[in-house]
């Protein structure tokens, strides 16, 4: 399948080209199928379905217009500008495998677009997004629209802080290199009294996590206010580590209505002890630029849960991949984000998680279709953000977990630490031992995969905690068709 | 108590035959390894004492056991750890580090509490064991 050919092109005379009136996209500067992308250039790929009649290029050219300088009409003054620099150029369609004729789903087309770096503010991923993401998405010339993925010039990249505290640092911080980190999430989620909620902690971090997590819609309410909460957890994560000698974290969400009371919440946290903050994604992108700045200044972790990523990122034909926000939130400046379990309750095609992971972990990303990177990557030396993986695990699946998700990530078995018939503490003994016994197998040179159940009933023979979650979860699984998946052919085309 | 530090203290005591597939899986991945010791396992407490420099020249694990018993045999009743350190770019950090010898005896840490306005309180972690002088502190 190969790159669609040029039909269009600009019209070259000015005063043709500027004469009042409406001309098509691809006509006005918005496609040129022989733009060469500079190193400085930002490219995104958008999954594009163009209304019905609608040309494909003539519909990336509209992509491009409406996402840089383009309004529905001609306007004269954009020959008071360097007009061509600030437009955006769509120079690549393929259709995507699978769609269009002779298949069961409409036609679509990645289209490829490039931005010139100066039409981006400096470190600001409010900037960046109200581009890309601003009017277009509404745009009635496509019926759909997705943000595939998106390749950011080292130069743009530079600009940004990036995670305030990084994988390297955050480990030597918590003294805890070679494994996993383990953690889990309070439950329920809703309706502990502060001191009720602290004893989950305690007995969490206690039978060996190193750390709980408040959840994503716990801020301050009737049942218990955050200063309260915030109170009896540093009571439990401090007896904690007295208890075991052992660094001990819990992320207390500092997510609130207005940015002074997140700084009001996000000071409290530190002022009593506590290494690692947390906000939701809801909060918004230059609250988060502005969290992350603080936790930099403070010597504080940033944890990010995702909350309402899957209201745009989960269907394949409108909205954003989670690629793109992996790319942001690293810029952006988080620590943590969660990222996808793969066998776990959510979303999750491991193809697409290992792009996830890797576009949050690794200094350089290859670009790799099978894993949804359309892209090299370079990420400048930008520190490397923790994944998160949180959803419906448990002690039973930890070789898989382990083989898909690598080393460095948090595990956070919720439901499968608070859950456990013996109690909370042996519930995360139960993980604990799983995760170190496997961590142990796999390095002495054991194939993990497939060894791993007995690796795991062995531990079970000396830890009663582990037999135990090994018996109330052994046939739970969550298998369902994955809905965001890659599109390729294996063998690409000489275009790729 | 068991401290609990270090990537595998939830399991049994690793065996001499243990510790040398974990040394061998830290040669293999490029790292250095290195033998620490103390008598203050404080969670804070970052910088044990060396048993010489990381071997960045020794690539035989029965050489570097060999310097870890050697520092068993001289601290016995000290918390003793291998770090693996890993010089390539981007990392230049630990990426192993567990514990190979812990006092038979470790009463633990008590949780010292400071009451302050507000309800708030400041926490301090301390060893029972540094009570005495460093080097005399486990039985």
């Amino acid at each position: 399948m190969g790159a669609i050919e040029e039909i269009s092109g600009e019209v070259m005379d000015a005063k043709e080209r500027y004469k009042s009136g409406v001309i098509p996209y691809a006509k006005m500067g918005y496609w040129d199928a022989h733009y060469e992308p500079k190193v400085t250039d930002l490219i995104a790929v958008f999954r594009i379905t163009p209304q019905e009649g609608v040309d494909a290029i003539e519909a990336a050219a509209a992509v491009a217009g409406e996402s840089s300088t383009a309004t529905w009409t001609v306007v004269w003054t954009d020959r008071l500008t360097a007009c061509d620099v600030y437009r955006a150029k769509a120079y690549r369609v393929d259709p995507v495998p699978g769609t269009g004729a002779g298949t069961e789903k409409e036609a679509q087309y990645f289209g490829y677009i490039a931005y010139d770096i100066d039409l981006f503010e400096p470190g600001s991923i409010a900037n960046l997004t109200a581009s890309i993401i601003g009017n277009v998405f509404g745009f009635k010339a496509v019926k759909a629209l997705r943000l595939e993925d998106m390749r950011i010039p080292v130069a743009y990249l530079k600009t940004f802080q990036g995670p305030a505290t990084g994988i390297v640092v955050e480990r030597e911080r918590l003294d805890k290199f070679g494994r996993p980190l383990l953690g889990a999430t309070t439950k329920p989620k809703l309706g502990l009294s502060g001191r009720n909620y602290g004893r989950v902690v305690y007995e969490g971090l206690k039978g060996g996590l190193d750390f709980m997590k408040d959840d994503e819609n716990i801020n301050s309410q009737p049942f218990m206010h955050w200063r309260d909460r915030f109170l009896y957890c540093m009571e439990a994560v401090n007896k904690a580590s007295a208890a075991t000698g052992e660094v001990k974290g819990h992320y207390l969400n500092v997510t609130a209505g207005t940015m002074e009371e997140i700084y009001e919440r996000a000071e409290f946290a530190k002022s009593l002890g506590s290494v690692i903050v947390m906000i939701d994604l809801v909060i918004g992108y230059t609250a988060i630029q502005s969290m992350a700045k603080w936790a930099r200044k403070k010597d504080m972790i940033l944890h990010l849960h995702r909350a309402g990523n899957s209201t745009y990122s989960r269907q394949k034909n409108h909205g954003m991949s989670f690629r793109v926000i992996c790319k942001w939130m690293r810029m952006a400046g988080v620590d943590h984000i969660h990222a996808g379990t793969v066998v776990g309750k959510l979303e999750g095609d491991p193809n697409m998680i290992r792009g996830y992971y890797d576009t949050l972990r690794e200094n350089h990303t290859p670009m790799s279709l099978e894993n949804g990177l359309f892209f090299d990557q370079d990420w400048a030396s930008l520190n490397r953000v923790m994944p998160v993986a949180s959803g419906g695990i448990h002690a039973g699946q930890m070789h898989q977990l382990i083989t898909y998700l690598g080393e460095d990530v948090v595990l956070q078995f919720g439901g499968g630490t608070i859950g456990h018939p013996m109690g909370i503490q042996a519930g995360a003994t139960a993980n604990r031992v799983a995760l170190e016994a496997m961590i142990q197998a796999r390095n002495e040179g054991h194939d993990i995969w497939n060894e791993g159940p007995s690796i795991l009933q062995n531990a079970a023979r000396w830890c009663k905690p582990l037999q135990a979650a090994l018996d109330t979860w052994k046939d739970i699984s969550f298998n369902y068709a994955s809905t965001d998946t890659a599109d390729f052919v294996p063998t690409a085309t000489a275009s790729f | 108590m068991r401290l609990t530090q270090g990537q595998f203290s939830f399991l049994p005591d690793l065996s001499d035959e243990q510790i040398t597939a974990q040394i061998a899986y830290g040669l293999k991945q490029g790292w250095a390894l290195n033998v620490e010791y103390t008598d203050d396992p404080h969670p804070r407490n970052t910088y044990w004492e060396m048993w010489g420099i990381p071997m960045f020249d020794l690539k035989d694990p029965a050489g570097i056991l060999m310097e870890i018993n050697e520092c068993r045999r001289t601290y016995p009743r000290h918390y003793v750890r291998v770090t693996a350190f890993d010089s390539s770019r981007g990392w230049e950090t630990p990426r192993m580090s567990f514990l190979v010898n812990r006092p038979a005896d470790e009463p633990g840490f008590g949780l010292v509490r400071q009451e302050g306005p507000g309800r708030q309180v400041r926490y301090t972690v301390r060893s029972y064991a540094v009570d005495r002088p460093e080097g005399s502190r486990y039985a």
